[in-house]
């Protein structure tokens, strides 16, 4: 909306994310934008903290959306500035692409001051350009062919792909921080960094593996290069499928160059995390462990009771599923096992994508009914603390409306609806749990009590938020 | 630090004790004294109490943000628990690549940990971090100036000068690795 408006807008989110906005941005390429639309996605190669590896370099190819790939925080700054005027050049959304290694790094940046101011925004009415209904629909896909083609023309000769000169007997392409990697496994070879990685500069890259002895590939996760440029009929060297899995490091793209795929040294594992003292999550997954409830989980902190001493955990897909999947689950079980089932969910995992579960529960409620416990600890800790939708703080500390998880679960039509605090009172919390998933009704237990990390900095809010009503 | 010598260090500990406050302090004090600089870590998990690493390059020109495993000139270990794991991150004595040719330290790679601490060297434990970056200052080439003003950007003033005071104690200490 805002970059329909003619504004500059940035919506950032990492790999999985893409998946939830995966509807709006394929249209979006359709409909394009009257100002900028800048979409930040960070893959996570490696899942230091994820759910999976899925490489987002094929949304762009599927959604047919104008990809590039930073290497480090200068190219992140330099390239989101690019990603913004290319956005507005071509009038549609732009995505810059990052992984883990480029997000959890510092490097060293010179910043910018020459950017242009944006222009003002204002509606631009384009009912053809805007609407997708079939009929317009079918002249805008034919439109975006025609602009992608126009930006593999630019992109053969942008300064945004670099060509370093060095040895022909070893060619590198590389993107990302598989480049720094490489240059550093490989300083003496000829390289082809590629910063703007959709559409390919085929021909570019044609005329760079025409110019090396040997032309290999060294890129994190899929075979996507590879298999481009193999398509193009282009003659590259890969990786063995062994790499394909984790992150790449100096050492691992030294012993792809070397075709090295003897079993990779294992390092020792370190400390696995736990739910912190004091955690209110404990008493919670004690008491579920203790009952010996079928545990659909989420994805947050209290993802961790799946570990040792709780183990309290059965499925854990992407944010939201524990609704969908304990339902399904009720669903399909023989009722003594239905009866069992519980789905956890945190809150602000709950206002990300629960809602519509707890929607379904109440149209689709299974015969034994169902119990949906939101573990409300008043912030995003898994992430570092941010607020969310129902804590009644903006993203900068600010009060603004705060969605209520027990009204909101009252006005969709749940009759058993109750707030506890699990530390407090686990006794309590425990007898709620049980007559819950006695009662044939779908039930909502909201366990709150805050974070324990959060509680200091709530209380400064609080205080501050106070102090500004006394002036 | 001539043409192309690169500075790796791996700092470990466990989830709030400074590990990645210390790469902070380490990676500004570089970058003060006027060296490229990367620095690289993994900290979804750090407040749960699990293991954390963090790495800082130091050099001319770096590349990777990330210490290749083998090739830590020093490892800062904030939690004697930690050592073990990560001591594979040492660079070995001449063997960091088979042709001894990425770098100059045939001597291997220095562990700076909590056992050169001697009893009331460290008067408030929470700059034990501080404390062990001035045991790593000792063999690093960045003027005392600059570790102190990343130090004060870093730390809120009330504790400017405890945590000064814990610098000086672990360049000291660093006598005795």
């Amino acid at each position: 909306g805002a970059a329909f408006g003619g504004a500059r807008a940035l919506a950032t989110m990492k790999h999985v994310g893409l998946n939830v906005a995966a509807d709006p941005l394929f249209t979006a390429a359709y409909t394009g934008v009257s100002g900028a639309l800048v979409v930040v996605s960070a893959d996570d190669p490696g899942m230091a903290s994820s759910q999976n590896e899925q490489d987002n370099r094929r949304y762009a190819a599927a959604a047919g959306v104008p990809m590039l790939e930073p290497s480090d925080s200068q190219e992140s700054y330099d390239f989101f500035l690019r990603a913004i005027e290319l956005s507005e050049r071509w009038r549609m959304p732009v995505i810059l692409r990052l992984t883990t290694r480029v997000c959890h790094s510092k490097t060293v940046v010179m910043t910018r001051q020459d950017f242009p101011a944006p222009s003002r925004p204002r509606f631009e009415r384009d009912v053809k350009g805007r609407v997708m209904i079939p009929a317009y629909a079918r002249i805008a896909h034919r439109n975006l062919r025609q602009k992608l083609g126009g930006i593999q023309a630019w992109n053969e000769t942008s300064d945004l792909n670099v060509e370093f000169d060095g040895d022909a007997s070893l060619g590198i392409i590389a993107s990302g921080i598989a480049f720094m990697h490489a240059r550093e496994a490989a300083p003496g070879a000829r390289m082809l960094k590629l910063g703007f990685t959709y559409p390919l500069p085929i021909e570019r890259i044609r005329r760079f593996a025409g110019s090396v002895e040997r032309c290999v590939v060294i890129e994190e996760g899929d075979p996507v290069l590879v298999e481009a440029s193999r398509a193009a009929g282009i003659e590259v060297e890969g990786k063995a499928d062994m790499y394909r899995f984790g992150e790449l490091d100096v050492a691992r793209v030294r012993r792809i160059l070397a075709g090295d795929t003897s079993p990779e040294p294992v390092p020792p594992r370190g400390r696995p995390p736990q739910l912190c003292q004091g955690c209110p999550h404990r008493e919670v997954f004690e008491v579920l462990s203790k009952l010996g409830c079928i545990v659909a989980g989420d994805i947050g902190c209290y993802t961790l009771g799946v570990l040792p001493p709780y183990e309290a955990m059965d499925s854990c897909v992407c944010m939201g599923a524990s609704i969908g999947v304990g339902l399904g689950l009720r669903h399909v079980l023989p009722p003594e096992e239905a009866k069992r089932v519980v789905s956890v969910i945190g809150d602000s995992t709950f206002v990300h994508s629960g809602i519509t579960g707890l929607v379904e529960m109440v149209y689709n409620p299974p015969p034994t009914g169902h119990v949906l416990l939101i573990l409300d600890n008043s912030t995003t800790a898994m992430t570092g603390l941010q607020e969310h939708p129902g804590t009644g703080r903006k993203l900068d500390y600010q009060p603004t409306g705060r969605v209520v998880f027990e009204d909101l679960a009252r006005s969709l039509g749940i009759a058993n609806v109750h707030v506890v605090n699990p530390t407090k009172d686990r006794e309590g919390f425990e007898k709620l749990l049980v007559a819950a998933l006695e009662s044939a009704e779908p039930a909502v237990i909201i366990a709150r009590r805050p974070c324990v990390l959060a509680m200091r900095k709530m209380k400064k809010y609080a205080e501050i938020a106070g102090g500004a009503e006394n002036v | 630090m001539s043409d192309n010598i690169v500075i790796n260090v791996t700092f470990a500990g466990i989830g709030g004790q400074g590990v990645l406050k210390a790469s902070d302090i380490l990676a500004d004090a570089a970058f003060r004294a006027g060296y490229d600089v990367k620095k690289s870590e993994i900290h979804g998990m750090s407040q749960r109490g699990g293991s954390v690493t963090s790495d800082v390059r130091i050099g001319k020109s770096v590349l990777s943000p990330m210490v290749p495993p083998g090739e830590a000139d020093f490892l800062v270990v904030l939690a004697p628990e930690e050592i073990e794991a990560n001591r594979h991150r040492l660079a070995q004595p001449a063997q960091c690549c088979e042709d001894n040719s990425c770098c100059a330290r045939s001597a291997g790679g220095v562990l700076i940990d909590t056992s050169i601490i001697s009893e009331d060297q460290l008067e408030d434990k929470r700059s034990l971090n501080v404390f062990l970056l001035g045991a790593l200052s000792a063999h690093v080439d960045i003027a005392g100036e600059h570790w102190l003003a990343a130090i004060r950007a870093a730390l809120p003033a009330k504790v400017h000068e405890v945590n000064e005071r814990a610098f000086a104690a672990g360049r000291l200490a660093a006598g005795s690795i």
